[in-house]
């Protein structure tokens, strides 16, 4: 989105419709976030009637009636991946705001305080990038015993890293600035100094991050149930469905895979879509574009 | 230079031992008990002293930084423990599952990078055009694509539909171990390798496309298109070179992802590798063998990230003088 040379052809392309690139960016972030939030509002609302058993209508293909057709014990698919993708929302949820937390806290610190200090965070951040992400959540899963705490306890801990490097680099930038130099030459406390003068430039990153660590934090929660060491078997989870669903391949039974799995794609692609647009639209490098 | 690896070593060293410890204090903490684990089904046959028994033979009744100081001399002797699953010593099963997921990861290493290559060049040689929009477009969905999920759809069309490939397992069933061939082990391995590979794309192509449009807006590139270059000359004579060696690095630089990717896709095709060992020894309670695999992992992303720096290095000297700043 950054190179200049993709602009002509995307004004081209949306001057038909009479709009800017600006007001394109503001639509497409609206229409993400109203696609995610019903999602999450419309779980909460579905008829539980399709999650019930019904012995007359297994294994059914798609339908109009059941669009994504029916599993082996007759319950909707459409209803149970639904189900499935919010409660993925509110568990990318859990683990995203403590990684963020962490981040800033660690970013703040490391920018802030004595070269030892910023020696230990990087080294903490790195050992945790150490290990592959999904074997790390795998270990902390197991120690959590299995369940929703030992995923949510793993996907935060793997994901602050990343973030903590990203902010921690912004710091740095800022704090060689001359207002902070002056501000702290001043005598101005190293607390005043990170809530007045940093943490306003950092709020797009944050945001920005915030958003973006989704798409991980839900596809490893996936993939981590999908495993075996996530939410239990009983939950409507999409990791649980797609695991299940690989019992019934052979026999033919495509849509219990293809639908769910298809689904958590456009969402996920659907919060790196909200996510780059809304980096667009706050990031100040990119706002006059 | 001798100075960086030195450096890079001791690093290695204490992110290692680090890894190890807290792995072993995060197992020790686990609800899953050892004994129970090991006893498994016998539980009804096995009576309280013996159950002492057990634990006294494996030290576990001794305090914590005592077992952890045994368990890594142990390691550095060579001595990983034995696997509880399998019954026998867990550096001979991480051996043996290594060949197998090397094989696989290799082979799904060097498809994603030719392929993820061709894409970016042929995204950044027509940049702007649809061509560029498709392979943008088809890399970022990639990116956001469960790997999991990709393996089944495979799985679903070429070996269920298709019935091209065999639906599991890293060898034909019913041949005895020493009669399985290469070819046999090839059609096993294509199409996890083939999963693997094709989620792996989407960072080398978007990576090699940034560069090749940067050099393409150079202006010794707009120097050598004055003197009537075609695209495809340019492309040979100042676009590879400098496009190359990055994406190289890339490649070595995403063995984390292509590791955690392994585990799904072995799991996927039950293809018995290093990360199906991981998952198995998770779900069971084998201590010994779960913490081998993450040593092992270990050591692989860090060799990867090692030989990626050093490229880096190799070709762009500017960076010693920004690594204070990162």
């Amino acid at each position: 989105m950054s190179d200049t040379q993709s602009l002509p052809i995307a004004n081209r392309r949306f001057s038909r419709l009479h709009i800017n690139r600006r007001q394109r960016t503001v639509i497409v972030i609206a229409l993400a976030a109203v696609f995610l939030l019903s999602l999450l509002v419309g779980a909460q609302f579905m008829d539980e009637a399709g999650l019930s058993t019904s012995l007359t209508e297994r294994n059914l293909p798609p339908t109009l009636a059941h669009p994504f057709g029916t599993d082996w014990l007759g319950r909707d698919m459409l209803v149970r991946t639904v189900k499935g993708l919010s409660l993925s929302l509110v568990i990318g949820l859990f683990a995203a705001v403590p990684s963020v937390l962490i981040a800033l806290v660690l970013a703040l610190a490391s920018g802030l305080g004595n070269k030892h200090l910023d020696a230990a965070i990087t080294w903490l951040a790195d050992l945790f990038l150490a290990v592959p992400h999904l074997v790390l959540i795998i270990l902390i899963a197991f120690v959590f015993g299995g369940g929703t705490t030992g995923v949510i306890a793993g996907v935060t801990l793997t994901h602050w890293p990343t973030l903590t490097r990203l902010l921690r680099a912004e710091v740095l930038q800022l704090r060689s600035a001359e207002f902070v130099l002056v501000s702290l030459r001043f005598g101005r406390s190293r607390w005043w100094v990170a809530t007045r003068h940093l943490l306003p430039h950092l709020k797009p990153q944050l945001l920005v991050g915030f958003i973006l660590l989704f798409p991980h934090a839900i596809l490893h929660e996936a993939a981590v149930t999908f495993l075996g060491f996530g939410l239990s078997p009983h939950r409507p989870a999409i990791g649980i469905i797609l695991s299940e669903s690989m019992r019934y391949l052979s026999a033919g039974s495509w849509w219990l895979a293809f639908f769910p799995g298809l689904a958590l794609l456009i969402m996920v692609r659907t919060f790196d879509v909200l996510g780059d647009n809304l980096r667009l639209l706050i990031d100040p490098r990119s706002a006059q574009e | 230079m001798a100075l960086f690896l030195c450096g890079r070593v001791l690093r290695l060293l204490t992110l290692l031992v680090a890894v190890s410890l807290l792995s072993f204090l995060l197992l020790s903490l686990s609800p899953i008990d050892p004994v129970r684990a090991y006893v498994g089904a016998d539980m009804l046959r096995v009576g309280p002293e013996q159950w002492a028994n057990i634990a006294a033979y494996w030290g576990l009744d001794r305090p914590l930084h005592e077992r952890f100081f045994r368990w890594g001399a142990a390691i550095l002797r060579g001595d990983w423990g034995v696997s509880m699953i399998f019954r026998r010593p867990v550096l001979e099963i991480i051996g043996e599952r290594a060949v197998a997921s090397l094989a696989l990861m290799l082979t799904a290493w060097i498809f994603s990078g030719i392929f993820g290559f061709a894409l970016g060049v042929g995204a950044a040689m027509k940049q702007g055009t649809w061509i560029d929009r498709v392979i943008k477009w088809y890399c970022l969905t990639l990116a956001s694509t469960p790997s999991f999920w990709f393996g089944l759809l495979m799985l679903l069309t070429f070996a269920v539909w298709l019935g091209w490939f065999p639906v599991g397992l890293g060898v034909p069933a019913g041949v005895l171990a020493h009669e399985v061939t290469l070819s046999d082990r090839l059609h096993h391995l294509l199409l996890p390798a083939l999963t693997l590979g094709i989620t792996g794309v989407a960072g080398v192509a978007l990576h090699t496309r940034q560069k090749l449009i940067e050099v393409l807006q150079s202006d010794y590139v707009l120097f050598a298109k004055a003197r009537g270059e075609s695209d495809l000359q340019l492309l040979r004579r100042h676009g590879l070179r400098n496009i190359a060696l990055p994406a190289i690095t890339l490649q070595f630089a995403s063995f984390s992802e292509l590791f955690g990717g392994s585990v799904l896709a072995e799991q996927v095709f039950s293809y018995p590798g290093l990360g199906q060992t991981a998952v198995q020894a998770g779900l069971r309670g084998d201590v010994p063998l779960l913490l081998g695999v993450v040593i092992f992992s270990a050591l692989f992303v860090f060799a990867g990230n090692l030989t990626a720096e050093l490229l880096y290095r190799l070709i762009d000297p500017r960076l010693k003088l920004k690594e204070r700043y990162l």
